[in-house]
Parts: C-alpha cells; sequence; structure tokens
C-alpha cells in the first residue's frame, strides 16, 4: 500500500511539474544562461589566440572559475524551481482543498510526503543533469574544456538540490506556500554567503570567521555539496598552480568532500524528511 | 492440534455476526484554541442506510466528517468505519468522499482525476466502469478536458464521480448539491436513492432539509457540537398537528384547544400539535366541542410538522 501510493504521488508531482508552465520557465532560463555562457566562452577563446596573452593553464584556471559560476547560476535556477514547487505542492493543496481527497484514499500521510519528494527530486535531479550535460558541452566546444569528474560534480549537485527541496518541504508543511518558498531561497543564499565568508576567514587565517563558513554547512548541506561539486567541475593543476593567490575565492574549491559530510548530508535529509512527516502526519487538515 | 476447528469454529462465529456498522463513532470531541467545536459526539450509520447530518453553521458537521475521514485529529473518541479503526488508513479502502471544498488537479483531465483516486484506493475498477461513473455524473464528454476548465459545478459533479468511483460501501458527501442548479439537485438525489438501492451506506451533510426528508433514512441534528437529537425521520416527525381557522374562540374553547395538544396562534388561525403520532386524536369529537363552545369553524386542516419545522424547534430549544 505504502509503496503504490509513494509512486503514484511522485508520478502525480512530476506530471505537475511537466504541465504547469514551470518547465517552460525553467527551460526559458536555462536557455538563456547557457547562451550567455557560451558567449562569454566564446570571447575567453579569443582571448586565448591574442598573441598568448593568456597561459593554456590560465585559460584552465580562468574556464574552471567560469563554469563553476554558470553552475552556480544552475543550481541556483534549480534550487528556485523545487523550492517554490515544494512550497505550493503541500500548503497549497491543504489550502485550496486538493488535500482533502487525497488524504481522505487509503494512504498514510508519510506516503504521501515521500512521494512528493521522490518526484520533486527525480524532476530536480533530471534538470541538474541535463543543464549541466549541456553546459559542459558549451565550454568543450568554445575553450576545449572538460570537467575533471563530471559524474561526481553532478551528483553533488542534485545533492544540493534535493537538500533544499527538502527544506522547502518541512517549510510547506507549517507554513504557507509563499512563505516557505521564499524561506528556503532566502536560508540557501545565506548557507552560501557563510560559506563565501568562511572562505575569507581561512584564507585570512582567522579561525573565528572560518567558523561562520562550516558552522553553516553544517546546519543546512547546501554550501558543502555546491563546494564539493565545484571541486569536481573545477581543473586540479590549474587551481593548485594558481596557489594562495586564489584563496577565498567564491566560485573555486580548495578541497573535495570528505566521506563524513556526505554521510552527514545523508542524514540531514533523512532527518529533516522525518520531521517534515511527523509535522503533516500530525496536522489537520 | 486442537486449534484447527477452533478456529474454523471462530470463523463461523466471526462470519455469522452481523458486519459493523459502516460508521461508527464515540464521544468525539475537538477544540480549536478556546472554541469547543465538537463536544461529545457519537452516532452510528448503519450499512446501507442514509443518514442526514443537519445543523446551522458552525455546529461542528464537517468537523465531525473530517475526524471520521482522518483528515482531523480528535482531541478524544474514537472512529470505526467499515469495522476498522479510523487511525488505520485501510479503513477509508472502501469509502468515498465528496468535500465541501472540493478541488481536483487542474492540470489533469477529469478521466486522469478518476483513475488517480482508482489508484491510490488500492481498487481495480476497469476503464469502462470510470466512465460510467463520469457519464453517472453527467461528465461523459468531457472525460479528456482539464480540470481546470470546468466550472464550479462540473466539478462537483467530478468530486461526486470520484467519490463513487472505487466501488465504495460508504460515501461522505459533505454539502453535494452547493454549486448546482436545480437539474444537478435532482441528479445527485436520485445518484443517492440509487446508492441505497445498492446497499451503500451515506453519510449526507446538507443544509436543503428538502433534500435530506427526501432521501435519509435516519437524521442527526448537531447544534453547537453537541447531538441535539437522532432518529428516523418517524421518530422525529412522527407528530402530527392540527392546523384551524376559528372565530369567537373563548377562555373555555382555548382551554378545551390546549387539552387536545400543544397550541400556537396568530389571528384566526390556531395550531394544536397532536400528541404522540396523532392517529388516535379524536379530531371529530374536538370539533364538536368547539361548536358547543360557540366557536364558529372555517376550516380544519389535518398536517405533518415540516423536518425544517423539527428542525427549528430543536434548534431553538423547543424540545418535545
Amino acid at each position: 500500500m505504502t509503496a503504490r501510493t509513494v509512486l503514484t504521488v511522485a508520478g502525480l508531482t512530476l506530471r505537475e511539474a511537466a504541465r504547469r508552465k514551470v518547465l517552460r520557465a525553467l527551460a526559458v532560463l536555462t536557455l538563456a544562461l547557457l547562451g550567455l555562457s557560451a558567449w562569454g566562452f566564446a570571447k575567453l577563446a579569443g582571448l586565448e589566440s591574442q598573441a598568448g596573452a593568456l597561459t593554456s593553464g590560465e585559460v584552465r584556471l580562468v574556464a574552471s572559475q567560469l563554469l563553476n559560476l554558470v553552475m552556480f547560476g544552475l543550481s541556483l535556477i534549480a534550487a528556485l524551481g523545487t523550492a517554490f514547487l515544494a512550497g505550493p505542492t503541500l500548503s497549497g493543496e491543504v489550502e485550496s482543498g486538493q488535500a482533502l481527497v487525497l488524504l481522505a484514499r487509503p494512504v498514510r500521510r508519510s506516503a504521501v510526503l515521500l512521494g512528493k519528494w521522490l518526484g520533486l527530486a527525480t524532476f530536480g535531479s533530471a534538470y541538474v543533469v541535463l543543464a549541466g550535460l549541456a553546459q559542459f558541452l558549451v565550454v568543450r566546444v568554445t575553450v576545449d574544456y572538460w570537467p575533471a569528474q563530471p559524474v561526481v560534480g553532478l551528483a553533488l549537485l542534485a545533492g544540493q538540490t534535493a537538500v533544499l527541496l527538502t527544506l522547502g518541504l518541512l517549510l510547506a508543511t507549517a507554513v504557507s506556500p509563499m512563505a516557505s518558498g521564499v524561506v528556503a531561497v532566502g536560508l540557501f543564499g545565506a548557507t552560501w554567503i557563510a560559506g563565501v565568508v568562511g572562505g575569507v576567514g581561512a584564507a585570512l587565517g582567522n579561525e573565528g570567521v572560518a567558523r561562520v563558513g562550516t558552522v553553516s554547512r553544517m546546519l543546512l548541506p547546501t554550501d558543502g555539496l555546491w563546494r564539493g561539486a565545484m571541486h569536481a567541475f573545477q581543473d586540479p593543476s590549474a587551481v593548485l598552480a594558481a596557489g594562495a593567490e586564489f584563496a577565498g575565492f567564491p566560485f573555486l574549491s580548495e578541497a573535495g568532500l570528505t566521506p563524513a559530510y556526505l554521510a552527514w548530508s545523508l542524514l540531514w535529509v533523512a532527518l529533516v524528511l522525518g520531521l517534515a512527516g511527523t509535522v503533516f502526519a500530525r496536522r489537520d487538515v | 492440534m486442537s486449534a484447527g476447528p477452533d478456529l474454523a469454529a471462530a470463523r463461523g462465529l466471526l462470519a455469522s455476526l452481523p458486519p459493523s456498522p459502516a460508521v461508527w463513532c464515540s464521544d468525539l470531541r475537538k477544540r480549536y484554541g478556546r472554541r469547543t467545536a465538537v463536544d461529545g459526539v457519537s452516532f452510528t450509520v448503519g450499512r446501507g442506510e442514509v443518514v442526514g447530518l443537519l445543523g446551522p453553521n458552525g455546529a461542528g458537521k464537517t468537523s465531525v466528517i473530517k475526524m471520521l475521514l482522518g483528515l482531523v485529529r480528535p482531541d478524544a473518541g474514537e472512529v470505526h468505519l467499515l469495522g476498522r479503526p479510523g487511525r488505520d488508513p485501510r479503513a477509508r479502502e472502501r469509502v468515498g468522499y465528496l468535500p465541501e471544498l472540493f478541488r481536483y488537479q487542474p492540470w489533469l483531465t477529469a478521466a486522469e482525476v478518476l483513475a488517480l483516486h482508482v489508484r491510490l484506493s488500492g481498487t481495480a475498477v476497469p476503464g469502462a466502469e470510470q466512465r460510467d461513473r463520469l457519464a453517472l455524473v453527467g461528465l461523459a464528454d468531457r472525460a479528456g478536458d482539464r480540470v481546470g476548465g470546468f466550472s464550479k459545478g462540473m466539478q462537483q459533479r467530478l468530486g461526486l464521480a470520484v467519490a463513487l468511483v472505487a466501488r465504495p460501501e460508504l460515501v461522505v458527501l459533505d454539502e453535494p448539491t452547493s454549486a448546482l442548479d436545480p437539474l444537478g439537485r435532482a441528479d445527485v438525489r436520485d445518484v443517492v436513492l440509487a446508492l441505497r438501492e445498492e446497499g451503500v451506506a451515506v453519510l449526507l451533510n446538507s443544509h436543503l432539509i428538502g433534500e435530506v426528508e427526501r432521501v435519509c433514512d435516519r437524521v442527526v441534528v448537531l447544534d453547537r457540537g453537541r447531538v441535539a437529537a437522532a432518529g428516523t425521520l418517524g421518530e422525529l416527525l412522527g407528530r402530527r398537528e392540527l392546523r384551524l381557522r376559528l372565530t369567537g374562540v373563548g377562555a373555555d374553547a382555548e382551554a378545551r384547544l390546549a387539552a387536545a395538544g400543544r397550541l400556537t396562534h396568530g389571528g384566526e388561525a390556531w395550531t394544536v400539535e397532536l400528541p404522540g403520532d396523532g392517529e388516535d386524536a379524536d379530531v371529530p369529537g374536538l370539533v364538536a366541542d368547539l361548536v358547543g363552545l360557540g366557536v364558529r369553524v372555517h376550516a380544519v386542516e389535518p398536517g405533518r410538522i415540516t423536518l425544517e419545522e423539527r428542525l427549528l424547534g430543536i434548534l431553538r430549544g423547543d424540545r418535545p
């Protein structure tokens, strides 16, 4: 009964995302971003040809940074998209009355929630993988750069999307649809900024400031996963060669992810989803 | 191995028991903040029985329905649906529900909404039967249209089809005709009567007292979160009354009228509520006595109290 509910609701959620205008809006935004990045990377390739103004190592470093920058844009689109899908999906359905008939069926609310999560996670991951691959191709064609660990990077980016949508679902069980989307995206941005501040602190050797990033990365693992993804996209030798000059730079990452952090991220998702399930199960609709 | 025969005996005993009621709830209570919405409500709906839930706005009818369906957690009390405890989602396997606030996924077609509910219910209902349900509510030619383009009335018709699609044994209809025209109301009435024919239990909450009076076997009246009255229509409406148009009524005649039953009057119109079911009231004797007391009798009309009058009587604290 539970598996049937989870899969049915996941399918319904995917169908909703596909049929509402979300998909079209995402496609337009993504195409715009890909187009702009293609233009930028083409200019970068032009610089290289101007009498060796940039060495090949420098080009790889700049390409790494730019790729990370564009991927950040993509992850932002994915995060915004899923957070704003996750919000209306629960509290909006409760507000409109759509949830009444659904929850009066022989279903467990936790199964409905898990189905929503699965549908949104699939949607977000599919988007990140497709848009990310398209971006890799753009970079490949324009500056002949291919990320170091594309699969790991995309998986971490999908993980980041999943983390944010889990937070969005938790918020959606308690507050209004719009508020939950806004709060989720706000926290996502705040964690990213805290991560940048922490990076600067680490570069300056100030432990107190560096701890800001570490703590925020534990509270909401989006930034930690994003830094892992960046590390997978960039050219390791070029970053190494650049050395301390780029320490604390927001679009380069000095270290990959530790298995412990990955485990914590998984546990975080499970805990928050469990909490959302508990809140949703107790809620009157 | 004595368990074999014992088990068989136990099964035989279980099979010989009458089926558990479609709805059984006991002492349901719910508070929202300081306000008590439902205060110790208990009632049952038998298998195949059509029960009307009546009461003024804010009496707690929708809260009670939502507690029955597990949508609202009662603060206290117990619910059993079709023999299973309400906490168990499987209790709702054979339950159809049309909520007061009905809304269906606007991006799905009518046929897809039904298919979704069939899947969630876990019942195998062939496509042809699903289309029949749409036809029953008059949406046969709109099966492939998106719900987003439906009028309120069409959405309520779709809601009725959703409530009926998974072969329910209990159907809960909360204000099922609020968005329907007179024709649609008649359709709903026919649907409820057809369900009763098929032995499906129905719990009907409606403001339209005439609707309830026509289709319900029993009525539960809620007021301020409590059961104010409950019974069959015969029990609730059993009393008959006598409407008379009289002139020249003196004190003696008024006393004679009051002796026949509870008396109300305005101008020339006098109404006597006959005690019991009114069958053994001696109307000719009363008229003869009145004439004897010098009353001029212009009209004598026996009648039955309507559910509406009875309901107003109950709600105004005018208990028999």
